[in-house]
C-alpha cells in the first residue's frame, strides 16, 4: 500500500518534470546517505551529552543551578529527542512516514493553537472541515508532490470557504476576528509546517543547474539525500533558537519588544543569526549549497525562525498564555517548539526549489 | 477480558485531548461522589474516560436517558462506559434518582454526577439541583469531589454530532461533605463555589 502511494508520487513527479532538461532527472532520494548519518550521529552524541549534562544539573544543589533553567533546559533536550526520533522514524521507514509524522504534528499544533483562540458556536462546523478536510488534505498533496495544489489550496480555497461557512452558520458577533483566527492556525500550523516533507519531493541540484551527486567519478555517482536536507533545516532551526537564547543571556541589552517578547534583545537577534550562518556553512557538506550559499540560506533561516518566534509570543501575550504547554497541563507544548520551524520552512523550501531544483 | 470499556477510554481521550489534574488531593479507590458542571453530552464520557484505570473501574458515571438511551449504538457506549442512565424527564415519586444511585452503587462503586440537570448553555455555571444535598444526606461517608470540566463544550456543543478534537482540562478539588445541620440551600451553594474555585486554580 504505502509503495504503491510511493510509486504513484515518483510516477506523477515524473510527469511534472518532462525530458526536456539538458541532465537525466534523478528521482528524489528521501532516505539518508553516509553523510546525512554523520550529521544525525553528531547530533544523537550532542544530544547524549546534554541529557547528561542535563541529568548532573538536576542534582547540584539550588545554589549552583536555577532549578528552573534547568528544568526549562531538560524539557528543550526531551523536545528535541522526541523531534529527532520523528525524523529518523520517519526516514527508516520511508517517506509516506515521514509525511504522516509530519502532518500528526501540524494537527496536534492547530489542536493547541484552535484551543487557546477563542471561538463562538457557529464556528463548530467550520472547525471540523479545518481539523478533518484541509489539514489532511494538504499533506495528500505534499505526499503526491502536488506542488500546484499544496500551495494555494489553504492560502486560496481555504481562507475563501472558511469565512464562507462561518456566514452560513449565522452568527454574525467578532466575524471577521473569528475568520482570522481560523486562518492564521491553518496557514502557521498546516500549510507553513508542510512545506518541511516538502523537500523531500524536490530534485535537488546545486545552484549551477547539476545535479547534487555525491563522489566525483561517474561510477560513484549517488544522488543527494533530501532527507538529510530536511534534517540539516530542523537542526538550524532549532541551533538558531538555541543561539538566540544564548546571545540574549550574555549580551542582551536592548529588548526588541519587550511587551511581545522580554527576553529577545538585538543581541540575541544577532548574535544568533552570526552563529547560525556560521554553523551552516560548516555544514554546508552535508547540502548541495556551496559554502557562500549556505551562509545567506542559514542567515534567512535564522531570521525567519526569529520572526516566528515572535509571531507566536504575540499571539500568545494576547491570549494572557505564557507557554502553549501550560494552556492545558500536561501536554508538551509542540507549538512552542515548532513555531520557529513554521516561519522557517516555506522560505527555506522555496529557496531551495527555486535555485536548486 | 473485555476490551471495550478500555478502548472506548482511550479513543474519548484522544479525541478530547484530556488531561485529569488532582489539585490538592489524590486518586483513591474509596466511594466517592465527583460532581461536575455540565457543559457538553460527552462529559460524563470523557471524565470517566480520564480516571485512572483502577479507579474508571469502580465509577459509574449518572447519564440522561434522552440522550445516551436514544439509539442502540449510544446504549451500548453507554453500557460500555457503565452509565447509569437517569430519566430526566419523568421523575418517579416512589423511586427518586437518587434512590437509584444509592441503590446501585450499593458499598463499592463511586459516582460521577452533573448538579446543574441539563447542560449548560451560558458561559456561567447554573444553580446545583437537590440530588446532591440529598445524595450526601443519605450517604454521609461518601466523599464529594468538585470536577470543574473546561474547553469540552468546544469539542462537542448542544445540537452538534461531528466532534472537533480540541484539548479539555479537568481539575478535581479537595473533597467536601455535607456540613452537620448546613442546610440545603447553603450546602448547594458551597458545593458550586467548590467546582467555580477550580477554574482559576
Amino acid at each position: 500500500m504505502l509503495e504503491t502511494v510511493t510509486n504513484i508520487a515518483a510516477a506523477l513527479l515524473a510527469q511534472s518534470t518532462p525530458g526536456g532538461t539538458s541532465h537525466v532527472a534523478i528521482a528524489p532520494q528521501r532516505y539518508l546517505d553516509a553523510r546525512t548519518n554523520i550529521l544525525l550521529g553528531s547530533v544523537l552524541g550532542a544530544l547524549i551529552v546534554a541529557y547528561f549534562v542535563g541529568r548532573a544539573l538536576r542534582r547540584q544543589p539550588e545554589s549552583t543551578a536555577n532549578p528552573a533553567a534547568v528544568g526549562t533546559f531538560n524539557q528543550r533536550v526531551r523536545a528535541w529527542w522526541l523531534m529527532c526520533a520523528i525524523l529518523v522514524a520517519g526516514f527508516l521507514l520511508g517517506y509516506v512516514t515521514t509525511v504522516v509524522l509530519f502532518g500528526l504534528v501540524s494537527f496536534w499544533a492547530l489542536r493547541e493553537f484552535i484551543t487557546m483562540t477563542p471561538t463562538r458556536r457557529g464556528d463548530h462546523r467550520t472547525l471540523f472541515w479545518t481539523f478533518f478536510a484541509f489539514t489532511p488534505l494538504q499533506y495528500v498533496f505534499v505526499g503526491l508532490g502536488w506542488y500546484e495544489w499544496y500551495t494555494i489550496m489553504i492560502p486560496v480555497y481555504a481562507s475563501l470557504l472558511v469565512p464562507a461557512r462561518i456566514a452560513i452558520s449565522g452568527d454574525p458577533k467578532r466575524f471577521l476576528e473569528r475568520v482570522a483566527k481560523i486562518q492564521a492556525g491553518l496557514l502557521i500550523c498546516v500549510y507553513a509546517l508542510s512545506h518541511a516533507p516538502a523537500l523531500l519531493n524536490l530534485n535537488l541540484t546545486t545552484s549551477d543547474g547539476k545535479p547534487w551527486l555525491l563522489g566525483t567519478t561517474a561510477s560513484a555517482a549517488l544522488p543527494g539525500s533530501n532527507a538529510g536536507l530536511l534534517f540539516y533545516f530542523v537542526l538550524l532551526v532549532q541551533l538558531n533558537d538555541v543561539f538566540q537564547y544564548a546571545w540574549g543571556q550574555l549580551l542582551g541589552k536592548n529588548v526588541i519588544a519587550p511587551q511581545i517578547n522580554a527576553s529577545r534583545t538585538w543581541e540575541g537577534f544577532i548574535g544568533g543569526v552570526l552563529s547560525t550562518m556560521l554553523v551552516g556553512t560548516l555544514l554546508s557538506w552535508a547540502t548541495p549549497f556551496k559554502a557562500w550559499e549556505a551562509a545567506c540560506i542559514a542567515g534567512v533561516v535564522a531570521a525567519m525562525g526569529f520572526a516566528g518566534s515572535m509571531t507566536m509570543s504575540g499571539i500568545k501575550r494576547d491570549r494572557g498564555v505564557k507557554d502553549y504547554g501550560t494552556l492545558v497541563s500536561g501536554h508538551a507544548g509542540v507549538l512552542d517548539r515548532i513555531d520557529s520551524i513554521c516561519f522557517a520552512a516555506p522560505v527555506f523550501f522555496h529557496i531551495t526549489r527555486y535555485f536548486f531544483a | 477480558m473485555n476490551l471495550t470499556a478500555p478502548v472506548l477510554a482511550f479513543l474519548a481521550k484522544l479525541l478530547s485531548g484530556a488531561t485529569l489534574r488532582w489539585h490538592e488531593c489524590q486518586p483513591d479507590t474509596c466511594q466517592r461522589v465527583y460532581f461536575a458542571n455540565h457543559t457538553s453530552h460527552l462529559d460524563a464520557l470523557v471524565l470517566w474516560a480520564s480516571l485512572p484505570g483502577p479507579i474508571r473501574d469502580l465509577t459509574r458515571p449518572v447519564a440522561a436517558k434522552d440522550y445516551w438511551g436514544r439509539d442502540p449504538v449510544r446504549r451500548y457506549i453507554a453500557a460500555a462506559f457503565g452509565a447509569l442512565l437517569i430519566d430526566r424527564e419523568e421523575i418517579k415519586v416512589h423511586q427518586s434518582p437518587v434512590d437509584l444511585m444509592i441503590g446501585e452503587i450499593g458499598q463499592k462503586y463511586s459516582l460521577i454526577i452533573f448538579p446543574e440537570g441539563g447542560r449548560n448553555t451560558q458561559e456561567e455555571m447554573q444553580e446545583f439541583k437537590s440530588g446532591l444535598y440529598y445524595l450526601s444526606k443519605k450517604r454521609p461517608d461518601l466523599e464529594l469531589m468538585p470536577v470543574y470540566i473546561d474547553n469540552l463544550n468546544r469539542v462537542l456543543p448542544r445540537g452538534e454530532f461531528l466532534p472537533v478534537p480540541l484539548l479539555t482540562c479537568m481539575t478535581v478539588g479537595p473533597p467536601i461533605w455535607l456540613e452537620p445541620g448546613e442546610n440545603k440551600t447553603a450546602f448547594l451553594k458551597r458545593a458550586r463555589q467548590a467546582v467555580l474555585r477550580l477554574k482559576d486554580v
